[in-house]
């Protein structure tokens, strides 16, 4: 898929985010919203063997959403993929629902690893990534990271180890922007300079606005190509986001974290995303 | 003879992984104490040192399971442990075909005080949905277990195992039922007074009280558990029949351990 083609995606991707939240009455808009673009050009342009349900194969590339509370984003994108029902969608957050308020593998093994508490999703991407590698396997292995939650120690511990093992089928994505709970991350536990501390760990770092589609997956590819010329080193990409981007009475609202929009809410930024620009 | 239930494990290991490709170990910087160096020296590319990073190698564990291994993760009980959430939602939650073992079991491990004490692990464990928990008596059981926990058992399993020397206990010939319980001790004539539940190191120390009572006239019977979860109920009631006195021996809190169990 093209750049033009997955802005309509990342449109209709943020529709049904909306949609689910406000039939759900709860869940998390903000973060979310923020990684719609991300996770629209790695499902419908960079990842290989994930097409159809069907199409499922052991060496397919893998992603592991590290940052649960946005799986949202990640229903959205398993149902454009046909791996779950549209309808389903509505599910959301339902008792015996597949579709839990974070990824629960054992209703949903689409979804590679439960997470949901912070900071454990890397080292599980870490381990597949070392396990497909033995395998033999060209796979690579993709994590969406949030920014707030890479103050969990975990973290970087796998950060630590990731290099070690010269885990160069291994992506991370760090969805920064810049807000958590209790307020702003440069507040609640300042991180920067975050590009050097990855680089610092190891890592090659390639810093991007995680809303400029061109620019995403153009980072895919350098980390893709970096990992088939066996330079055998993890890549974060380190994408600089907006909190509820797509909505303008969301965006950078730090409210907007953890509260789902009421019908009123929903229809106005429903309206918005549809009628908007080329980034919805 | 004696040997350690973890220099068991150890061998048991090396032994299995030939025919089992799947297995991998993971250690965190205590391959030396946990004895999967032996593992490390004969298959240096299934083995990860890991540091001293426990939740990292939990959720590397777990990684590995979902590409097809069948991993081994080795620290100290109480340092993994430590690492509760992440066993309970990258393993557990996540039904991770992950084997944690845990050495240094309870108060036998020595000197070291009880900060390398596994003392609450089997209770903690326990507690998690999807996991198994076992704890062999001696050498010969730890590899039965190690047997039925490659070839048989699917999901999550926490195996508990001993620094320390223990006796061979495991009577010859007798066929290994997993997750039942064993009779160790029985009562020549009539039904017990009294019933001993034991596991792990404490078996042997059961076996040894059971001799010390019968001078006194105080038959008592002696159970091993070697599987604390799944909990072998059916058997208990039908062991504790007629007994005047149950009781539960184990070198852990009483609280979520073997004397939980059997309550």
């Amino acid at each position: 898929m093209k750049t033009p083609e997955l802005l309509s995606v990342a449109k209709e991707l943020r529709v049904w985010i909306i949609e689910m939240l406000a039939e759900s009455r709860s869940g998390h808009p903000g973060g979310s919203l923020s990684s719609v673009d991300l996770l629209a050009a790695l499902w419908f342009s960079e990842m290989r063997g994930v097409d159809a349900p069907g199409g499922i194969k052991d060496d397919r590339d893998r992603f592991i959403i590290s940052k649960g509370h946005a799986v949202p984003a990640l229903y959205a994108v398993l149902a454009k993929k046909g791996f779950i029902a549209p309808e389903e969608l509505k599910t959301l957050r339902k008792t015996g629902s597949r579709l839990q308020g974070h990824p629960d593998r054992m209703r949903l093994p689409i979804v590679e690893t439960s997470t949901g508490s912070l900071g454990q999703g890397l080292s599980v991407a870490q381990g597949l990534a070392l396990g497909l590698r033995m395998e033999g396997k060209k796979s690579r292995v993709y994590c969406l990271l949030g920014d707030g939650e890479i103050q969990e120690g975990q973290v970087w511990e796998a950060a630590m180890s990731a290099p070690k093992f010269g885990l160069s089928n291994l992506c991370a994505i760090l969805d920064a922007n810049g807000a958590q709970i209790d307020g702003p991350v440069s507040q609640v536990m300042p991180l920067e300079p975050l590009a050097d501390k990855w680089r610092a760990f190891g890592w090659h770092v390639i810093e991007i606005d995680g809303h400029d589609m061109e620019k995403i997956l153009h980072a895919y590819k350098e980390a893709r190509e970096l990992g088939q010329s066996g330079a055998g080193r993890p890549v974060l990409i380190l994408a600089r986001t907006i909190k509820g981007r797509g909505v303008s009475f969301m965006e950078g609202k730090i409210e907007w974290h953890g509260v789902a929009p009421d019908g009123e809410q929903a229809k106005k930024a429903i309206a918005e995303i549809r009628g908007g620009g080329s980034n919805g | 003879m004696a040997k350690a239930t973890r220099q068991a494990f150890a061998e048991s290991l090396v032994k299995l992984a030939g025919n089992h490709q799947e297995i991998v170990v993971l250690d965190a910087d205590l391959a030396k104490s946990t004895k999967t160096e032996l593992f490390a020296k004969k298959h240096p590319d299934r083995f990860f040192e890991m540091g001293i990073a426990e939740a990292n190698m939990i959720g590397t564990a777990a990684g590995l399971a979902l590409s097809g291994k069948l991993p081994f993760l080795c620290s100290f009980g109480c340092f993994l442990t430590g690492r509760y959430d992440t066993i309970r939602m990258s393993v557990a939650y996540s039904q991770a075909n992950v084997r944690l073992v845990g050495t240094h079991a309870g108060l036998g491990i020595g000197d070291d005080g009880h900060s390398q004490m596994g003392l609450e692990d089997i209770a903690l464990m326990r507690a998690l949905p999807t996991m198994g928990v076992f704890q062999p008596m001696d050498a010969r059981e730890t590899e039965l277990v190690m047997e039925y926990l490659v070839n048989d058992w699917k999901g999550p399993a926490y195996l508990r195992l001993t620094r320390q020397n223990v006796p061979d206990l495991y009577p010859e010939g007798r066929v290994f039922q997993p997750c039942k319980l064993m009779e160790i001790v029985k009562v020549d004539v009539g039904r017990p007074g009294v019933v001993c539940f034991a596991t792990g190191a404490a078996v042997a120390e059961a076996v040894a009280a059971a001799g010390a009572l019968l001078p006194s006239g105080i038959a008592m019977s002696v159970w091993n558990v070697h599987s604390l979860k799944p909990f072998d109920e059916e058997g208990m009631l039908a062991a504790i029949k007629g007994a005047r006195l149950v009781i539960s021996v184990e070198d852990h809190s009483v609280i979520g351990g073997l004397g939980s169990a059997v309550a």
